[in-house]
């Protein structure tokens, strides 16, 4: 399908189709939002790639999906925005089901410290070279990941205790 | 330092693993100011505990901070204190049945959480708006960043010191709330803002207070201004403190008032924007310093700009609809649902199914919050339920730069940095 | 009765514990437990426009160990709902506590695996305000049914 991109996006997009071309598996729009899905092992690449000749300084979001499907279950999406030029694209990653493990991009922005965070709390992704790979949202002792499409919206009874009402006699 | 580990210091009642890895991720951590490392004869080394229940820290925050006497050597968040799950709740509920559930993440200002929520809808199922809709929906939005703002000055400035001025900003809100209760029916978390335009229009009761308000604000804030901005004792305790640097800004993430103190004029109003802002006139105040004054100056200037908003938008407010007409995508008028059968059909099926995105589409749409940029992307399955809904919220953001910018800051400058950064817990911890 | 017309004018007799009750039903220093958007509307409740201090509640004292009400306010996740009960067990006898909002109630809108579905399942509560979130006229409401709740308890024990 051929994609109506303006200018700066279409530029970006041929510089970096040719550079990368092995690394890049898809480019599409949806909704007028422009997606490029590269594979997981040139995120980093990609990323500083992308920062350092086009612009794309702001990283503005990470965050993961559940595909549900039995390949390729996970899904990682990069949001970033171009301030010079006034675009914003995604990169997306697939990441299979079993150990889904993807470089972290903290080294090129620190904001994504705590985006790479959530997403591990909420899917189980681990980011390696991460500084600080820990839970956010839920304690450490919690053992699911709540937004995978397995896990029930009640929670799972037994999971995260409540206090005792019996105060503790010291 | 002492050469015990972790676990003999901590002690936890609740949570042992979380403590634990808190407290270690705190030693671990990585500073720019210079730790004490001889020994310390008169103990003033120690971990500060500002615990998620605190008078300060606007919401449920928890701040682990190690103290060299009053001046912070490394500074650790914990938060998911205020985390329900917003985004599994989602997956379950019809893009309609959501809209309460944004109002109560950013509760300060409801109004732009609404309207974030539908137009990131009516971008990914390309569903158009009538006119007077838009401008009613920037209204809103604007009352809302003012009634945002005036909270943060009433806690800000009760932070630093002076205890009255939280009366009289709540005085203002109130107002700001009688006029959402008219217009909307609700004090302030109010899910106005319908997929396809706004619930009701506005009655001639409501327009004259809002111009009404729109008149007399400016006159109440020019005591506000006289007050703090020549103020010694305001300026010492917001001037260079907690400052993030321009260069620093963009990459570690700030969002909102916070980044546009800092130098960057990025706002989202005119990056990308949506519902008619680019056809009212306002400017986007920036300051260079990065420091807490500048954040308080961008957001007062901010508030004037709002009130500039709504009296252009006043002016131009159109005649007509103010929900589109297609039964697919918007629930039918009241007058339609009770005296006509199509009507009451349309309304059962937007209810129970509702708004049906094609399928395999992805859309993000982001809005200027008062907090910085509120983005919702939403990955569409073909039903009425979202397959995925990632809410970015500014607070979120901005919480992590309070881990930079606190490291060397005095422990009592702490509650007017956090004051300054304005975070929410509810957008925070979703 | 015999007392009072021989004593004469400006003096009344009572029993200790309506002195005692009506000391403290008039002074029920609030320590909020401000979570979320019922917050706001607690802060409202403090405000001008819907004085609390008139009914008594004249300071919110934020530490636990000055307080006699804690006012829930707002969904309680697992991993604060510790947190809470440790300040409630901080609080000195006698103590209330206001449940404030739907989700404080029953864990309201919030019907999902991070929110204790009611504060009572830790917490003993005396008064549930509903609403979400409940005008600050409902939780004036509900403090005067807590003041009336202490006007009739019975305070004073002779063998505690």
């Amino acid at each position: 399908m051929p994609l109506e991109l303006n200018e700066y996006l279409q530029k970006v997009i041929d510089r970096l189709t040719e550079r990368y071309a092995d690394s890049i598996i898809d480019v599409y729009q949806s909704s007028g939002d422009t997606f490029v899905r590269i594979a997981p092992e040139a995120n980093v690449d990609i990323c500083r790639y992308l920062r350092n000749e086009h612009h794309f300084i702001y990283l503005v979001d990470v965050f993961g999906t559940d595909r549900f499907t039995s390949e390729d279950r996970f899904e990682v999406i990069y949001n970033l925005i171009s301030l010079r030029d006034r675009q914003r694209i995604f990169l997306k990653v697939w990441l299979p089901e079993e150990n889904p493990a993807i470089e972290s991009v903290t080294s090129l922005w620190n904001s994504a410290n705590w985006f790479e965070r959530q997403t591990y709390d909420m899917f189980g992704i681990r980011f390696t070279n991460h500084p600080d790979m820990r839970r956010i949202y839920m304690p450490e002792d919690f053992e699911y990941f709540p937004l995978r499409k397995e896990f029930p919206l009640l929670g799972i009874p037994g999971s995260i205790e409540l206090p005792s009402t019996t105060p503790d006699i010291e | 330092m002492p050469t015990k580990s972790i676990k003999d210091k901590v002690k936890p009642t609740f949570f042992k693993e979380h403590q634990e890895k808190l407290y270690q991720a705190l030693e671990d951590k990585h500073t720019t100011v210079e730790i004490m490392k001889d020994k310390d004869p008169l103990g003033t080394e120690m971990i500060l505990n500002m615990g998620p229940q605190h008078p300060a820290t606007h919401g449920v925050l928890r701040l682990t901070l190690q103290l060299n006497g009053e001046i912070i050597e490394k500074a650790k968040l914990d938060v998911g204190y205020l985390h329900r799950g917003v985004e599994k709740i989602a997956e379950n509920k019809t893009y309609q049945e959501f809209m309460p559930y944004t109002d109560r993440m950013d509760y300060l200002s409801p109004y732009s959480n609404n309207v974030a929520l539908c137009t990131a809808v009516e971008k990914i199922a390309n569903v158009e708006v009538p006119e007077r809709a838009h401008y009613i929906r920037m209204i809103g939005c604007e009352l809302a960043r003012i009634s945002s703002h005036l909270l943060w000055l009433g806690t800000l400035v009760m932070d630093a010191g002076a205890v009255s001025f939280f009366i009289w900003t709540f005085r203002e809100r109130e107002k700001l709330y009688d006029i959402f209760d008219q217009l909307t029916g609700h004090r302030f978390t109010v899910s106005h803002a319908r997929i396809g335009g706004v619930a009701n229009d506005i009655t001639d009761t409501a327009m004259a207070m809002i111009k009404d308000f729109a008149n007399e604000f400016p006159k109440e804030i020019t005591d506000w201004h006289k007050l703090l901005d020549r103020n010694r004792i305001f300026f010492d305790r917001n001037e260079g403190v907690g400052v993030l640097k321009t260069e620093e800004a963009l990459e570690k993430g700030a969002a909102g008032p916070t980044l546009r103190g800092s130098g960057y004029a990025y706002d989202m109003r005119t990056f990308a924007p949506y519902a008619r802002y680019d056809e009212v006139e306002f400017e986007v105040p920036t300051r260079l310093e990065g420091d807490n004054l500048a954040r308080y100056y961008c957001r007062m200037e901010e508030m004037h700009e709002s009130i500039h908003i709504i009296q252009q938008c006043l002016d131009k407010l159109p005649k007509g609809p103010v929900r589109t007409d297609n039964a697919k995508q918007a629930y039918p008028s009241k007058d339609e649902v009770y005296y006509s059968m199509e009507g009451m059909i349309h309304d059962f099926m937007m209810t129970d199914t509702g708004i049906c995105p094609p399928e395999g589409a992805e859309a993000y749409h982001a809005v200027e919050a008062p907090k910085g940029e509120l983005g919702y992307f939403i990955q569409s399955d073909g039903t009425g339920h979202p397959w995925r809904m990632k809410i970015k919220a500014p607070s979120f953001a901005n919480l992590q730069i309070l881990e930079y910018i606190l490291d060397g800051e005095m422990v009592a400058d702490t509650v007017v940095i956090i004051g300054g950064v304005d975070p929410v817990m509810g957008e925070c911890d979703k | 009765m015999g007392l009072e017309t021989a004593l004469g004018d400006g003096y009344m007799t009572s029993k200790i514990d309506s002195l005692v009750n009506w000391a403290r039903s008039n002074a029920a220093w609030p320590m909020p437990m401000g979570l979320a958007c019922c917050a706001i509307e607690m802060m409202a409740f403090a405000g001008p426009k819907y004085d609390a201090s008139r009914f008594g509640s004249e300071v919110m004292r934020f530490s636990p160990r000055q307080s006699d009400v804690m006012i829930v306010a707002g969904w309680v996740n697992y991993k604060m709902a510790h947190a809470i009960r440790r300040i409630w067990d901080q609080m000195p006898d006698p103590k209330w506590c206001i449940a404030m909002g739907a989700c404080a109630s029953t864990g309201g809108m919030h019907r999902c695996y991070g929110v204790v579905q009611g504060c009572d399942n830790f917490l003993p509560v005396d008064t549930y305000v509903s609403g979400c979130p409940p005008r600050p006229d409902a939780l004036l409401h509900a403090l005067m049914k807590i003041q009336d709740k202490i006007r009739t308890e019975h305070s004073v024990m002779l063998d505690t």
